[in-house]
């Protein structure tokens, strides 16, 4: 009861003023069948002691990357996160504040919006960025959704392996469109909205994008570029040519949390601005005329535009986002690139140790941070004996292929052991 | 005495005029990292990788334009920006529809712990049963409060919530082989723009319902729009209404239309933005819902974080269970699992990835936990008589359309008719509440009555706080009432901005720095 401010004594003087007995007089226009008799068959309030110990216990039972040699990536990946950047996002002006629908009192979010709409676009080599959306998987089906209001064409083409669950996600929210929606693999061709390539794939290998560009050109389609690990973009070239690039930031400043609360990203060209899914935050100036920065075109929003929006999306993943800013401006062009360097080495030293294990063979010709191994034995069972002896390998994919991602928290004895209990599991 | 108050007024111009930095006292001024110094160390300290031979197959990526400022001057820099804001720790935010209560700091010490925060999605799933355990307790929290059996906690946000109960709605159609045929969602004209822009994603067409002078939907402006194009209702996929309303009441005829749509073969999805008025303490699944989406962000207290992460669950009837998303969790045995499309194959499929916003699902449960059944029971009691409280206050000094009809649920609704006649609207009274150091509530929401204010207290205020937030209210109202609405169109002064220009925002959009 420690979060509920009002007494007896305040409760009755308020009744009196509103004229009624009692608070179930309050209800009086709910149906009887609906009303709690007595309470819901739940527990009772618990203190803060009791709170932590029970959900303490629930932690305890997790395998935590802490806790040992971890090579999971597969969207998803593993980094420091240095301790300013949660000391700023939990401030309450932060952390407590609503959407910044009143500027005046809300400019701290604001321009910290604005600067993350900088970063992604320099990062993405794009003329502009949104405000955020739920995460990569969101965020590429909006890129095919606003490639269809673009273009005004029924088919979607997936260039290369995009993530699973991007995949699916795509799937799903195109089975609205009753059958009307093509998702292709390979061939561009005058009827195509859209081409989706991820890079690096979902197997770890950069793309480039020259030739795509020009089949896109040759049939007036738009390309999609899909990235869920930022990181990358440190090092790779960035995909410029595109018209949309979309994806994935939880690597800068967000904690893997089990999938989520992740950041989805969203850039494109200028031209296409006002076809955009999703907050956007612009600079104005105010009535003493002081720069300050607004919510701005919303008249793609549904809040506006109701049943003709762009989207249905009413929120941005704010706090995510400030947490990327934050560590970003920690990072600056030095630190960022370094540390995309960081994670290609570590890579590469694991990728040499894995292959001199007897029978291990590199798929990938190249990578960033993750790759896939070729083992002598199925993937899934190799994954789970390592499990079993305290190394969590990675993502095991069909028959004998290994997925395995490496980050700057990668250390040399995290690889010699994964080195190790691989040999002796095959 | 003269001179000294001479000497004084010169001081303050010297402040305001001669200065150049703008900082003022406790106001801040800051720039945009990209107009600071670069300097030469960023603020992390990296080793640089020696003898690195790239394998990413091309050349290492050129100047990206990046600022760089070390760890004091970056964390100065959102500090000192952070004191623009406005928070629910600072005070009274009585937003509309948004429910800003507390947010326990319990709830993010939790979400923090390393066997929470340092997890991997595709972790095999014996390794992570603490949190598929985490995952189960809150479907069950929520089914119970609820009392619709049927949990999927992925949807990352409401809106994201309602796509997912839309299209759940969608794919029982579909299953049944009437898809093609029921192609219309009826909403009300107080719905969120979400309800239909909802819709819309799912393909669907949106019939508007009109509310009645008693600000609720009637029986007969149901029938009339249930009816309208098919004698049976056969075109109808579904209604979609919030209860209680955008006007802050429960719909008091529910149950009645709730049946006449059912026997019409279409099914009802509420918003749960309003949960907070009703949660332990009324049960949605019995007054006709079929599927509904809960704001973990609202009612449960994740905080809203400036805009996100949100978190939209929805719970759905035993019957539509099997066709929400996936994947949910099941236990079987002591054992729990994660359901997924090779499980539940009649499923819609997945909508985000991996399995929802985790992070919020650990905050949502160490908030249940912390109240219980008996607490959640008072939130909505509380809840409920602070908004009552606030329009028995108020309805004199402001038009408040449905006061006289007696009790609202957990939000006031008000309008500025009153303050119009003298030139003063709902705007100026928002920007006179921001003056006066308060958030404003929500403004032109419901949009179907003109210069709405819908002002929802929650649980979390003590009867002062309140006090004080009706005093300021009827100064405002007086003060519109002396015809001072000149002073009204120039607020806020106080703020570090004035109003500022969205017109400009949106004519010459600069939507990044350069």
């Amino acid at each position: 009861m420690r979060y509920l401010p009002q007494t007896e004594n305040s409760r009755k003087a308020m009744l009196d003023t509103c004229g009624y007995e009692e608070v179930n007089d309050l209800y009086r226009d709910v149906p009887k069948q609906a009303f709690v008799n007595g309470l819901v068959d739940l527990p009772l309030h618990k203190g803060e002691l009791e709170v932590e110990r029970y959900m303490g216990a629930y932690a305890n039972e997790n395998r935590a990357a802490v806790d040992g040699p971890f090579f999971l990536g597969a969207g998803t990946y593993y980094h420091h996160i240095p301790s300013s950047v949660d000391y700023i996002i939990q401030r309450s002006e932060f952390l407590t504040a609503y959407t910044p629908y009143q500027p005046e009192i809300a400019q701290g979010t604001l321009q910290a919006i604005f600067e993350y709409q900088t970063f992604i676009a320099q990062l993405t080599g794009q003329d502009i960025a949104n405000a955020s959306l739920y995460d990569g998987a969101t965020a590429m089906t909006e890129a095919a959704l606003m490639a269809l209001r673009v273009t005004k064409r029924k088919k979607i083409v997936l260039g290369n392996a995009v993530h699973p669950d991007y995949k699916s996600v795509l799937d799903s929210y195109m089975w609205n469109f009753d059958g009307e929606i093509e998702i292709g693999q390979g061939q561009i061709d005058d009827q195509t909205a859209c081409v989706i390539v991820q890079s690096p794939d979902f197997y770890g290998q950069p793309h480039k994008y020259d030739a795509l560009r020009q089949q896109c050109d040759e049939n007036g389609a738009l390309l999609v570029v899909v990235v869920n690990e930022i990181v990358s973009l440190g090092i790779l070239e960035p995909p410029e040519v595109a018209d949309i690039v979309c994806g994935e930031a939880q690597s800068i400043g967000l904690p893997m949390s089990y999938g989520g609360p992740h950041l989805g990203f969203f850039a494109c060209k200028e031209k296409y601005m006002r076809q955009m899914p999703g907050r956007l935050c612009g600079m104005t100036e105010d009535a003493d005329g002081k720069r300050g920065f607004v919510l701005t075109l919303s008249t793609r929003e549904q809040h506006i535009r109701r049943d003709k929006a762009t989207s249905n999306i009413c929120t941005n993943q704010g706090l995510c986002a400030l947490a990327f800013t934050v560590h970003m401006s920690l990072l600056g062009e030095d630190g960022f690139k370094r540390l995309a360097r960081l994670n290609h080495e570590a890579a590469c030293r694991l990728a040499d140790a894995l292959e001199a294990v007897n029978g291990v063979k590199l798929e990938n010709q190249t990578f960033f941070n993750e790759f896939v191994v070729c083992l002598p034995k199925e993937a899934s069972s190799v994954a789970q004996a390592l499990s079993d002896k305290g190394v969590i390998a990675g993502l095991a994919l069909d028959n004998n292929r290994l997925l395995v991602a490496a980050t700057e928290m990668t250390t040399d004895a995290d690889i010699a052991a994964f080195a190790k209990v691989l040999s002796e599991v095959l | 005495m003269s001179a000294e108050k001479n000497s004084q007024q010169s001081a303050i111009e010297l402040t305001q005029h001669d200065m150049t930095d703008g900082n003022i006292g406790l106001h801040y001024e800051e720039n945009l990292l990209w107009e600071k110094e670069r300097a030469d160390h960023p603020g992390v300290d990296l080793p640089e990788p020696q003898n690195l031979a790239l394998r990413t197959g091309g050349k290492p990526r050129g100047d990206i334009g990046l600022p760089q400022v070390s760890e004091p001057q970056a964390l100065r820099h959102f500090v000192r920006m952070s004191t623009w804001n406005y928070s629910i720790d600072h005070g009274f935010f009585p937003l509309g529809s948004c429910t800003m209560k507390h947010n326990p700091r319990l709830n993010e010490k939790l979400a923090r712990l390393p066997g929470f925060a340092h997890i991997h999605p595709m972790q095999d799933e014996s390794t992570v049963q603490g949190a598929l355990a985490v995952m189960h307790d809150l479907q069950h929290w929520l089914a119970e409060l609820t009392n619709l059996p049927g949990v999927c906690l992925s949807p990352a946000a409401g809106a994201h919530g309602e796509l997912a109960g839309m299209m759940t709605i969608r794919r029982a159609h579909e299953q049944k082989g009437e898809n093609k045929k029921r192609r219309i969602v009826l909403t009300p004209d107080s719905a969120h723009g979400t309800n239909p822009a909802t819709a819309t994603t799912c393909g669907y067409e949106v019939r508007n319902m009109p509310t009645k002078e008693n600000g609720m939907l009637t029986v007969a402006a149901f029938k009339e729009a249930l009816y309208k194009t098919d004698p049976d209702g056969a075109d109808i996929a579904a209604m979609m209404v919030t209860n209680p309303n955008t006007c802050g009441l429960f719909e008091k005829d529910m149950v009645e239309i709730a049946d006449l749509l059912h026997e019409a073969g279409a099914y009802f999805y509420c918003d749960g933005a309003n949960f907070n008025a009703l949660v332990g303490k009324v049960r949605p699944g019995d007054f006709g819902v079929d599927v509904m989406h809960i704001n973990l962000h609202k009612t449960f207290s994740t905080p809203h974080g400036g805009g996100g992460p949100g978190s939209g669950p929805i719970c759905c009837t035993e019957e539509l269970a099997k066709y929400m998303p996936v994947p949910t969790v099941i236990k079987q045995g002591d054992v729990y699992k994660l359901e997924t499309e090779g499980d539940r194959p009649e499923t819609l499929g997945r909508l985000k990835g991996y399995h929802g916003q985790f992070g919020m699902h650990v905050r949502a449960l160490s908030y249940m936990l912390s109240h219980g059944a008996d607490g959640l029971q008072r939130v909505s009691e509380d809840a409920v008589l602070n908004a009552n409280y606030i329009l028995a206050s108020l309805k004199d000094d402001y038009h408040a359309p449905f006061a006289h009809q007696g009790p609202c649920m957990h939000e006031a609704l008000l309008t500025d008719k009153i303050q119009k006649e003298n030139g003063v609207t709902t705007l100026d009274i928002a920007k006179a509440l921001v003056e006066h150091g308060f958030h404003p509530m929500t403004v032109y929401f419901p949009i179907h009555i003109a210069g709405t204010m819908l002002i929802e207290p929650t649980e979390t205020e003590s009867k002062d706080s309140i006090d004080r937030f009706i005093t300021v209210m009827k100064d405002i109202a007086n003060g519109a009432k002396a015809g001072k609405a000149d002073e009204f169109h120039s607020y806020p002064q106080s703020t570090p901005r004035k109003r500022l220009d969205e017109v400009k925002a949106a004519r010459q959009p600069v939507l990044r720095w350069r």
